[in-house]
């Protein structure tokens, strides 16, 4: 069993939970994900590192409550416990000096580039963060973010904190201003498409760091697979993170709708109980 | 007295009504059948059919126990051998094995040897297994990767002959392809329980949510345990590679099987993880895997469970009992026959496969006629949910990660006929050093490793 030692509600549908996880503490990564299983009727869900604690044991996970399992963790408290909560899985960000970086965030894929912006910076890289939200309200991590950037910006679809508009277009001006090294978005499948797209134009190497459907997350079942240059990648052994300019974001779009039906049912159903 | 020519039949639930349920298909012999059944045997002196068995089990006398009335000292024979008779009393592919090799089989029909060790594994287990009495501690400490049949063979083994045991699991659940691969209907989820209970007993001790390679290296444990044994199996799914395979709809039948088995997808709601069927299932290939899927699809409310194999029923992999079964149930069968693509509608979901008729040529590598597309043949059928059963390769997470470790050109570990690998006091068995295979041949794998790793911690001394 693995308890909860802390949780934040960051907003209505965001919570933080710090989780004491001793074995995946010490060996977490930036970029890594975990899987956990809330009890025994659960499914098995992936959610990315947001930050670990290798002293205290801790791993950090925000996570927004979109489906059923995530409604039923964000109802926990402190002092609750996870049936199951392994890892840490997938591949670790590349992270070294690449002189000029952006990294762009969006929604609940900010909680995952913290950890990156961090190890970036101590890389000795010169670290431009962008966050964007849908609103002020959504936003997350942003003190500590702009604490680990040299340059930092945000965009908000309403516009009430900086840019009005879409991360890109403070990108696109990033790019204008400097001679930008590497790019690495994590947020909305769509953000990291369209960032994907800006960057192939100035050929600048972009990571996006992806979230499909799992399931045991060890290169067992496939169902996490996603086309990367026409090849068939698993997110789970071969990623998270995958060279942005060759995802084919369409197919992930379609297979992360796969359960949409289903999820829909169960959280109907756990409602009604 | 003339000896009977044939098995007794085992008696089954009835096609139309299983197919309804997930519940085992086959009900297992009475007391009194499994009596008569033990009487055929004729007690050779060469025991062939011990020869036969991966695990070595004493067959002849086991079964002469039985014909005595003597069920306890049955198991207790069966035990010494093999540490998990239930699973194996039915999955084996006896009529390669030990009932291949019967000396009844010039006259008639083998002895049913797989169903008298399933009846008296079942026996024992109802009764209550019996725990031998611990061995003296040899204060040595044995690291085994993988709760599936090579390695709770191999940590029952090395318990059983005084060694301090950790099983190292990277899913929720022990059995590994028992739990999340073969299906409730053909090898109840409770009786793996019961089975893993027993090795638990003799002293083992399984850690969960260890993805090994991960959450810790091979090289960390190799400091902290005096042997490790690698039974991490061949989880990775082959695919085609033909247009349409990452369409919605397309499942590996790792993740088919492993949503309904170890998720029990079958109960969504009541248990969280879905899976979604249709009317139309296709399987593709033609092994046990494949004639699972297509079954577990009939079960989970498909009108048509079809199976698509590029070869004949001849070439097919599977056991003859687990086609008899899925025809018996409904499937049907289209062979000489591959997917060339899938078709989606606009919301990516599939809804239909063209496939080519195929014939066969010349023998390949393997020994079997290498099946060769007919040109413009191809044909078009409307499907909901395919299936892609075609084989795994090794899992790659172990061999990624171990520095020095020699590998094959498929990823599996190379060792020896006991399990030795390229590094000293590491050592590997089962699917993950060759390539998928069976369950029983991985339990005898992790039998003859955990001897060597005995010799091995001895000869250091």
């Amino acid at each position: 069993m693995y308890q909860i030692l802390e949780k934040k509600v960051l907003s209505e549908t965001v919570k933080l939970m710090k989780i004491k996880a001793p074995l995946v503490a010490k060996k977490a990564q930036p970029g890594q994900f975990i899987i956990l299983r809330i009890d025994e009727k659960g499914e098995r869900i992936p959610l990315t590192i947001a930050d670990f604690d290798r002293k205290k044991g801790t791993i950090t996970i925000i996570f927004l409550e979109v489906g059923k399992t995530t409604k039923q963790l964000g109802a926990l408290n402190v002092g609750d416990s996870l049936e199951n909560f392994v890892g840490p899985l997938g591949l670790p960000s590349e992270v070294k000096k690449y002189g000029t970086v952006v990294c762009v965030g969006g929604g609940v894929g900010i909680a995952p580039l913290y950890p990156i912006v961090k190890a970036l910076k101590e890389a000795g890289n010169y670290v431009i963060s962008i966050l964007g939200a849908k609103t002020e309200s959504l936003l997350l991590l942003e003190k500590e973010i702009h604490g680990s950037s040299d340059e930092f910006y945000i965009a908000t679809d309403d516009g009430s904190k900086g840019h009005k508009g879409f991360v890109s277009d403070v990108l696109q001006q990033v790019i204008n201003k400097h001679k930008v090294d590497m790019v690495m978005a994590i947020g909305p499948i769509i953000m990291m498409k369209v960032v994907s797209d800006l960057t192939r134009k100035y050929n600048i190497k972009t990571l996006v760091s992806l979230n499909p459907i799992m399931v045991d997350g060890t290169g067992m079942c496939g169902g996490c697979r996603v086309s990367v240059d026409g090849k068939t990648k698993f997110a789970c052994v071969d990623g998270p993170e995958f060279d942005g300019h060759k995802v084919d974001y369409e197919n992930l779009m379609l297979r992360n709708r796969r359960f949409m039906h289903e999820e829909g049912e169960a959280c109907r159903l756990a409602d009604v109980q | 007295m003339s000896v009977r020519k044939t098995k007794h039949e085992m008696p089954e639930q009835l096609p139309k009504e299983r197919i309804k349920n997930f519940k085992e298909v086959p009900l297992g012999y009475s007391k009194e059948i499994a009596i008569d059944e033990a009487k055929r045997c004729l007690q050779c002196k060469n025991k062939l059919c011990t020869k036969g068995c991966p695990v070595e089990i004493d067959i002849p006398a086991f079964i002469n126990c039985i014909a005595l009335g003597n069920f306890d000292k049955a198991a207790d024979v069966i035990k010494a051998k093999n540490n998990l008779p239930a699973v194996s009393g039915r999955v084996c592919p006896y009529e390669n094995q030990c009932e291949g090799e019967c000396t009844l089989k010039k006259i008639g029909e083998p002895v049913g040897i797989g169903r008298l060790e399933r009846f008296i594994a079942d026996y024992e287990r109802e009764k209550g297994a019996k725990i031998p009495k611990k061995p003296e501690s040899l204060d040595k400490k044995i690291a085994v990767v993988g709760a599936g049949p090579a390695g709770l063979t191999c940590a029952g083994d090395l318990a059983k002959m005084g060694y301090s045991v950790t099983v190292f699991e990277a899913l929720h659940a022990p059995g590994g392809v028992l739990m999340y691969g073969i299906p409730e209907f053909r090898l109840p989820k409770k009786i793996v329980e019961a089975e893993v209970d027993y090795i638990s007993k003799l002293g083992v001790e399984i850690k969960y949510d260890v993805v090994v390679g991960k959450t810790i290296t091979v090289d960390e444990l190799l400091q902290e345990y005096d042997a490790i044994f690698i039974g991490t199996g061949a989880g990775l799914p082959e695919w085609l590679n033909i247009p349409g395979e990452n369409l919605d709809g397309v499942y590996s039948a790792n993740e088919f099987l492993t949503r309904v088995n170890l998720m029990k997808a079958y109960e969504f709601p009541k248990h969280d993880t879905p899976i979604k069927i249709g009317k139309r299932v296709v399987t593709i290939g033609a092994g046990n895997v494949a004639m699972d899927c297509a079954r577990t699809a009939l079960r989970l409310g498909a009108k048509e469970s079809f199976i698509i194999y590029r070869r004949t029923k001849e070439e097919a992999p599977a056991r003859k009992e687990e086609v008899h079964h899925a025809e018996e149930e409904g499937v049907k069968f289209f062979f000489l026959a591959a997917p060339t693509r899938f078709f989606g509608d606009e919301h990516g979901k599939i809804n239909g496969m063209e496939y080519i008729q195929m014939k066969l040529g010349e023998p390949d590598e393997s020994g079997r006629r290498r099946p060769v597309p007919i040109p413009n043949s191809e044909s078009i059928m409307q499907i909901d949910v395919a299936v892609v059963a075609i084989g795994q390769s090794p899992n790659p997470l172990i061999p990624r990660t171990v520095n020095g470790l020699k590998l094959g050109k498929h990823g599996n570990i190379i060792t020896d006929e006991d399990g030795r690998t390229s590094i000293p006091g590491l050592f590997a068995g089962g699917d993950i050093a060759t390539g998928a295979a069976t369950v029983i041949l991985a339990m005898g794998a992790g039998k003859r490793a955990a001897r060597a790793i005995d010799q091995y911690i001895k000869s250091k001394k």
